[in-house]
């Protein structure tokens, strides 16, 4: 059973470039592209180059002119790309956010709904689409059940089903563990091959890729395109050059400062027969006993679900134990009477324990990136010389300096990452609990965290990090905690 | 939260269209809000728990999703007793406070009331899946699609903010300021939710557009929203019990109309 699709879609851009209605720079410029009917690319270019600005062009979805303004032009199957609708379909990058209903087969008959295909055809096309995917799950099943690889599958059945001649995908798996990496991947080499649709991607990851595209293509950061031509002789050519702008290239991985010793101080903490809980009573895993020493890291490693998050959260002192104990020793607790992180008070962790959230955003509190990393060491009630000291430092060590001024919400993702581990590490605790810190990254804002790990372990700063990132693991940890 | 989980199970209640149960829920509302007076709410009640066993809901079920009933209809009634409008002989008084003859009957028709309203209401109101009931909307009733599954969509972001809200305090305890007062803390958790949620609702708006919704093409509708025998059956039989629960207190001399 294939799908036909309508006629695999041409894409052609003259000097096309677009300009967000609050920004004065255009986010593309002078672009020219031509692609082919039923040609696979993959979109690369530093972060910034304007990747995702082309594709929601391209997907007719970049809002009108009150939402920014255009020019040249930019075609889809002979038609302005930003009028013109059901021609091309776009997967995005967040599975939680591109759930449109509750269940299965009505999510994948949203868009033909909305292309007014009869009903007996939607409904022929949803089985299709969801058989083409690899989801062989009912009809009535939960959305909300799925896993991230699940989920970008339905959207990309979702995107199917609407028969589009060409087909966009937007950094599809920056947000999956390995698993579900693997599993998009292959959903859309099989879709490539039996629909016949052109293919555009943008990923970091390039080596997930590379087997399914015949073409890559690099935007230039200022506008036009960098290079352009069959894989293997782009990423030659330009790899280096690509690497060093954050894109992850097998033959050129990214470069780090290594740790000096792998030394071991005091303990810190312990953790005995712990059982874990995010929401009291249900509990996830148990009997667990963890020792965590000045000057190393461990990483806690183990499939989606497993706990791992809780399992941080709780020795972070942010969740109660929902059996068994964590007790810090003496070396870490200080004067404080109580051996145990959750009794604390909130400024107690603040020396103490660090925890930097997966997602940054949950931890932003105030509208500038001064001011954000400026709250830690005011609640500290350090002087303000000092807390303008270790804030001017920081600024400069993650390269944040130049967005002083910004609004942490506005930033790009891997600036987020670099705020956020930042902002812990402004009152400079001892243990620090990263959940997936590397999760998303670019090769570049990857090597500079690692790097900065490395650093904070040789001078003895001890370190837990959830993660699925075996490079990271490889690189950093002496220690790894499996939860099954 | 029974707007997210909704109950299912293989009864007829589950298939008929949401339309319909809302349309039978404010029927009965409305006409036992007419009047307060214990003899329309009892025989409504009585009337209305024989049909209540072939609802859809286990007994379990049933007392867990009803509780919140249970808990007013006594709650409205005691306040009655103490402050409603004294009539007949007093039989307490202090400050305020008044237990009369009518206070006592008012009271009794108040706790009866909310029984009647609130158990079929809810009832009704759980075993609606909001994917049939936004169905229902702008097939049934022609309201506008863009606004209805606007709705539907956005409500499945509820679930994420809950996981937000928790995240957001885990967070503000790990930042330092969890010592700080209660109220101003919640304050700007709320607006810190507030701004997630923009971000997460404008993210659902492009993966819609992306599928083509909001176009100009008309809209056609995989599931076809039915409204047959079923669906007049259930409004028949809740006009019946509130015409049933009418006459027998005009007949029977209670009936006080409220507005009058």
């Amino acid at each position: 059973m294939t799908l036909a699709p309508q006629a695999p879609a041409a894409v052609s851009a003259r000097g096309w470039g677009w300009r967000h209605a609050s920004r004065k720079a255009w986010a593309v410029d002078g672009l020219d592209l031509e692609i082919d009917p039923g040609e696979r690319v993959l979109l690369l270019g530093a972060s910034g180059a304007g990747k995702s600005t082309v594709m929601h062009a391209l997907a007719g979805v970049i809002g009108g002119d009150d939402e920014g303004e255009q020019k040249g032009e930019l075609l889809v199957s002979g038609q302005r790309a930003t009028s013109a609708r059901g021609i091309a379909g776009l997967v995005l990058q967040d599975p939680d956010s591109q759930v449109i209903l509750a269940r299965v087969g009505d999510d994948v008959a949203f868009g033909c709904e909305n292309l007014g295909v009869p009903r007996d055809e939607i409904w022929r096309r949803v089985a299709q689409s969801l058989d083409e995917v690899g989801l062989d799950l009912p009809l009535d099943h939960p959305t909300s059940a799925l896993s991230g690889g699940q989920k970008q599958r339905l959207a990309l059945a979702g995107v199917l089903a609407m028969r589009p001649g060409l087909i966009l995908l937007d950094e599809p798996t920056a947000n999956l563990d390995p698993e579900g990496v693997a599993e998009v991947r292959d959903a859309v080499a099989r879709v490539a091959e039996s629909t016949g649709a052109t293919l555009v991607v943008i990923e970091h990851r390039v080596e997930v890729w590379r087997d399914i595209v015949d073409r890559v293509v690099v935007l230039a950061p200022g506008g036009g395109v960098l290079a352009d031509g069959d894989p293997r002789s782009v990423l030659r050519d330009r790899g280096a050059e690509l690497s060093a702008s954050g894109v992850w290239i097998p033959e050129f991985p990214p470069r780090f400062t290594e740790r000096r010793v792998p030394s071991s101080g005091g303990r810190l903490l312990d953790a005995t027969g712990l059982g874990i809980a995010r929401v009291r009573g249900s509990r996830i895993a148990d009997g667990l006993d963890i020792g965590l020493d000045e000057g190393r890291a461990v990483a806690i490693v183990g499939p989606n679900g497993a706990g791992k998050s809780t399992l941080a959260l709780t020795l972070a002192g942010l969740l109660r134990p929902d059996a068994g104990a964590v007790s810090a020793t003496p070396a870490l607790a200080g004067p404080l009477k109580s051996a145990s992180p959750i009794a604390w008070r909130s400024k107690d962790l603040l020396t103490r324990i660090g925890t930097v959230f997966q997602d940054p955003e949950h931890q932003f509190l105030s509208s500038t990136v001064r001011d954000e990393l400026s709250v830690g060491p005011r609640a500290l009630e350090l002087g303000v010389e000092e807390v303008d000291a270790r804030v001017d430092e920081l600024l400069e060590r993650l390269r944040l300096d130049h967005l002083a001024l910004a609004n942490p919400f506005t930033l790009s993702g891997g600036e987020k990452r670099r705020l956020s581990v930042a902002t812990v590490l402004a009152t400079r605790p001892k243990l620090l609990v990263l959940d997936e810190p590397t999760f998303g990254q670019d090769s570049r804002t990857w090597s500079e965290l690692v790097s900065l790990l490395a650093g904070l372990l040789d001078e003895g700063q001890s370190i837990v990090a959830v993660t699925h990132d075996a490079d990271f693991v490889a690189a950093l940890a002496d220690d790894e905690v499996r939860l099954t | 939260m029974s707007i997210l989980t909704p109950t299912a199970g293989p009864q007829a209640i589950y298939r008929i269209n949401p339309v319909a149960k809302l349309a039978t829920a404010f029927l009965l509302g409305f006409a036992l809000i007419l009047t307060i007076d214990w003899l329309s709410a009892a025989t409504a009640l009585v009337l209305e728990s024989v049909l209540l066993v072939w609802a859809g809901l286990s007994a379990r079920q049933f007392l867990l999703r009803t509780i919140p009933v249970w808990i007013a209809a006594p709650t409205a009634g005691f306040t009655t007793l103490l402050y409603g409008q004294p009539s007949g002989q007093t039989h307490v008084e202090f400050g305020l406070i008044h237990v009369t003859d009518g206070s006592i009957s008012l009271a009794i028709a108040t706790a009866l009331r909310v029984l009647a309203i609130g158990l079929p209401a809810i009832v009704l109101f759980v075993t609606i899946d909001p994917t049939d009931l936004a169905d229902g909307l702008a097939q049934v009733w022609h309201l506008p699609s863009r606004f209805v599954l606007g709705a539907l969509a956005g409500l499945r972001l509820v679930g994420l903010f809950l996981d937000d809200w928790r995240s957001l305090e885990l967070a503000r305890r790990a930042r330092g300021v969890g010592d700080r007062g209660r109220i101003r803390r919640l304050l700007s958790q709320a607006f810190a939710l507030l701004v997630l949620s923009i971000r997460r609702g404008s993210k659902l708006a492009t993966a819609m557009e992306a599928r083509g919704f909001g176009g100009d093409t008309p809209r056609t509708w995989a599931r076809e929203s039915v409204f047959g025998w079923r669906e007049i059956a259930l409004i028949a039989i809740g006009g019946a019990i509130a015409a049933v629960a009418i006459t027998v207190a005009v007949v029977f001399g209670t009936w006080n109309f409220i507005v009058g």
